[in-house]
């Protein structure tokens, strides 16, 4: 039994911008605090323990997997259950839990870049997915099949907006070219999506049968709140009409890209102490190289001996 | 707490796991970010860089093969950058045709791919050294230490003592899956219905981890309440950290600025 790799949208760190990183911390940290705010008012002392033993829920659901093809295979992600089942803020609450996790002890996904992904998983995913679900459940009135519909279309919706928000991401830090990057995760999360899906309606078939009340009307499901709708319409909107435009004409990332970039190296008159970038001394950067791998094999060397000497030192100190 | 397959944590007797939680969570943002804000293509730095973190793993006597093992997580992500190769402009390194395209590899496309990958490959190592060497309650500590809301840390800790027992129960369920709607041997032959059918199961069993777990909450609510929760979460005091301990996690960002300004200065 292993974890299922997320690899496509977990961002790992060294992949997006400071300035990326940094902004979407800053918006994710007000966002799940205004979360944590509205589930205390909403659940008051069971919060903890409801939110707590839910969000490993999702974590250990998403050991559930099923072959797809070719040795693959799909599994549950969580971020459209969540909603449907206990409506957006418990879900931001949750996800934002599960993804810190994974970063924190599974290293899947990074720490300073955690802000984003927690953006991209926990809020898009969520606001997303309640837009899809409570529009097509209106549309559809009380029938069976709008149920499973919205639940497919939000979950489907919710991994693939995601990811194109990852794919923007990178594109923004200049680490992936927009005009790949965008149609290759987009791609790629539109299958995952399918399992996703699946697995949604399969959940949601299961809690239909033996707990319809989790349905009915006056649960969370059927709560509709106005900001998360137009926030997840707003999200949609934006990433579903700015990534073929991103990925058509990629020189403005580039461009905004090459400006971050700028940030850093605007410092322009550093340069001047030295010239030709080379260290006084150090001819070029290959000896600079042999340099620093000489020093580098020297610290490693010393600390392992130190340890060495640590080790036999403790061990001969207990007396046999 | 029981042993679990999960738990990165491995307890050993090493200055590392010796270290203040707190100390080493600002250790391994130092880090990250520091090797986040080095320029593409400063390899001399990068060496130092490897050498510090490859110290640091020898001193934690984690072993340097668990480290490296697991590192290889940040490994299939790396494909996301691989495009940077052939679409930044600069010197042409490699160019072929590949049908009706020929496609140009430039150099400076290959330095800064490479320079993405050896950054998140060295910052897995220190967050997997952070993961390995400290207690999730010590984790939770360097949590309320950094102001992340009370509550939060709260939730946590709860999901962290729970997160074992529902994976355990996913396990139970997928035994029961693979005992029933089993795979088969014979070529051709596949296990359980169409795709749809196997997503509908693992749907019906997500489902149903969902429903225990909802109503295993109830049931820990209740005994909490028995024994006395009123919603407020107490917490002991955070221990003082140790002034040998400051200098030595200043000494270290000091270095890591110095190995900044070194490589803007050269690399830049």
């Amino acid at each position: 039994m292993h974890l299922p790799p997320l690899i496509a949208m977990h961002i790992p760190d060294g992949f997006l911008s400071i300035p990326v990183s940094v902004i979407f911390w800053v918006i994710s940290a007000f966002v799940v605090g205004y979360s944590l705010k509205r589930v205390s008012a909403d659940l008051g002392e069971r919060q903890v323990p409801m939110m707590g033993v839910l969000a490993a829920a999702i974590f250990a659901g998403q050991m559930l997997n099923f072959a797809v093809a070719g040795g693959t295979s799909g599994h549950l992600i969580g971020a459209a259950l969540a909603t449907i089942l206990l409506g957006p803020w418990a879900a931001i609450v949750i996800l934002t839990c599960v993804i810190s996790i994974q970063a924190l002890i599974f290293q899947d996904g990074g720490l300073l870049v955690l802000g984003t992904n927690i953006f991209n998983m926990a809020i898009i995913g969520v606001t997303v997915s309640y837009m899809v679900y409570h529009s097509i459940r209106r549309l559809a009135g009380n029938r069976t099949w709008g149920l499973y519909a919205s639940g497919f279309a939000s979950a489907w919706a919710s991994v693939v907006i995601a990811s194109l928000a990852a794919a923007l991401e990178l594109a923004i830090s200049g680490t992936s070219p927009a005009n790949i990057a965008l149609p290759a995760m987009g791609g790629i999360h539109a299958l995952i999506g399918i399992g996703e899906g699946l697995i949604t309606v399969g959940a949601m078939a299961f809690l239909h049968a033996s707990r319809r009340e989790m349905f009915a009307p006056g649960s969370a499901s059927t709560r509709r709140g106005g900001v998360v709708w137009v926030a997840g319409l707003l999200f949609a909107l934006l990433l579903a009409v700015a990534s073929p435009l991103a990925s058509s004409h990629p020189d403005g990332l580039e461009w905004v890209a090459e400006q971050q970039g700028f940030l850093f190296k605007a410092q322009g008159p550093l340069y001047n102490i030295i010239p030709d970038y080379s260290f006084p001394g150090v001819s070029n950067t290959a000896t600079a190289t042999i340099i620093a791998g000489i020093i580098g094999t020297l610290i490693v060397f010393a600390v392992a001996l130190g340890v060495a000497y640590a080790r036999h030192h403790k061990t001969s100190e207990v007396p046999d | 707490m029981h042993i679990h397959f999960l738990d990165p944590y491995r307890p050993r007797d090493s200055l590392i796991h010796h270290l203040d939680p707190r100390i080493k969570l600002a250790w391994v943002i130092g880090f990250i970010l520091a090797n986040t804000l080095m320029p593409s293509g400063a390899w001399p730095v990068f060496i130092l860089l490897f050498a510090l973190i490859l110290s640091v793993e020898l001193l934690s006597t984690l072993g340097i093969g668990y480290v490296l093992k697991r590192s290889a997580l940040a490994i299939p992500f790396v494909l996301a950058a691989l495009p940077l190769i052939f679409t930044i402009p600069g010197a042409t390194l490699l160019s072929f045709n590949l049908g009706p395209w020929v496609v140009h590899t430039s150099m400076a496309g290959l330095t800064r791919f490479l320079s993405i990958a050896i950054k998140s490959w060295l910052s897995i190592q220190a967050a997997i050294v952070l993961a390995a060497s400290t207690s999730f309650p010590d984790l939770l500590v360097a949590m309320r230490a950094i102001h992340v809301p009370q509550l939060l840390v709260s939730i946590f800790g709860l999901m962290w003592r729970y997160m074992f027992v529902l994976a355990d129960e996913a396990g139970r369920l997928i035994r029961a899956r693979a005992s029933r709607s089993g795979t088969s041997q014979l070529p051709g032959a596949k296990a359980g219905g169409s795709i749809a059918w196997r997503g509908r199961v693992a749907g019906g069993m997500a489902g149903s981890l969902f429903l225990r777990a909802f109503e295993r909450s109830d049931r820990i609510y209740m005994a909490m309440v028995s024994r006395g929760y009123d919603g407020e979460v107490r917490s002991m005091p955070l221990p003082r950290v140790h002034g040998a301990q400051w200098a030595m996690l200043a000494a270290s960002l000091g270095v890591f600025a110095s190995f900044l300004v070194l490589a803007y200065l050269l690399w830049g």
